[in-house]
């Protein structure tokens, strides 16, 4: 098994950097998104992520294929977060290995800009005064 | 092209599975202030089914976009409406 998509409560960029080491991959890159303590300049108490979960895993599926049809990645994993979230906590990881560097980073890059378009994934942030979620209106 | 008219339909008896059930997430169901709701009008197409909600929810129209999913894939709006498809209203997404 060469791709590991998952939604889940808790995610760790250990897990998904050991499903991806593997000898013939000289390249693994690595990102993670974290929950920010600020927008705007506004202290952020948390943030609570909702999921169309069956959707959301199909469409990052299909990230994940294109990063081995296209960019040459051999093994992926791509977790993400459902339910409340506290600032510092894990919410995104993309692992990705290659046989040499460039395709790891490109992936990476790939993998998050798409997953921030096209997967089905809310976020809603909380501060002192109010709750909104993110990104909705213009 | 002749669409299925309210008026033609109400006159023959009880049309079963024209209903619809629709998923509603983030601010989409803030809005409608339920997690999916039942549409019975007959929609054909996504184009019907988007008219159908800017006119029950008029604040969808403020949002940055709404797209529609049929079948866990985004649709556009030619794209046909079946009974039994898992339709769901995509707003602005957020992830990551």
């Amino acid at each position: 098994m060469d791709v590991w998509i998952d939604i889940k409560e808790h995610i760790t960029a250990q897990e998904a950097l050991d499903f991806v080491q593997t000898p013939d991959c000289g390249g693994v890159a690595l990102f993670v998104g974290a929950v920010r303590n600020a927008t705007k300049g506004k202290p952020v108490r948390q943030l609570f992520f909702e999921c169309y979960t069956p959707m959301a895993l199909l469409e990052l599926e299909k990230i994940a294929q294109h990063t081995r049809a296209v960019i040459g990645i051999k093994k992926i994993a791509i977790l993400h977060v459902s339910g409340n979230k506290l600032p510092g906590d894990t919410v995104v990881v993309i692992a990705a290995a290659a046989p040499h560097r460039a395709a790891a980073f490109e992936a990476c890059q790939y993998a998050i800009d798409t997953l921030k378009e096209t997967v089905p994934i809310w976020k809603k942030e909380f501060f002192e005064d109010g709750e909104v979620w993110v990104a909705a209106h213009p | 092209m002749h669409t299925a008219g309210n008026a033609g339909y109400s006159a023959l008896p009880a049309i079963e599975a024209t209903g619809m059930k629709i998923l509603l997430f983030g601010i989409a169901k803030d809005i409608a202030g339920a997690p999916f709701i039942q549409v019975d009008a007959p929609l054909a197409r996504v184009a019907a089914l988007r008219e159908h909600l800017y006119t029950q929810y008029p604040r969808l129209r403020e949002l940055r976009s709404v797209m529609i999913a049929v079948n866990k894939v985004y649709a556009t709006d030619d794209a046909a409406l079946q009974p039994g498809d898992e339709i769901a209203v995509i707003p602005p997404v957020s992830g990551g």
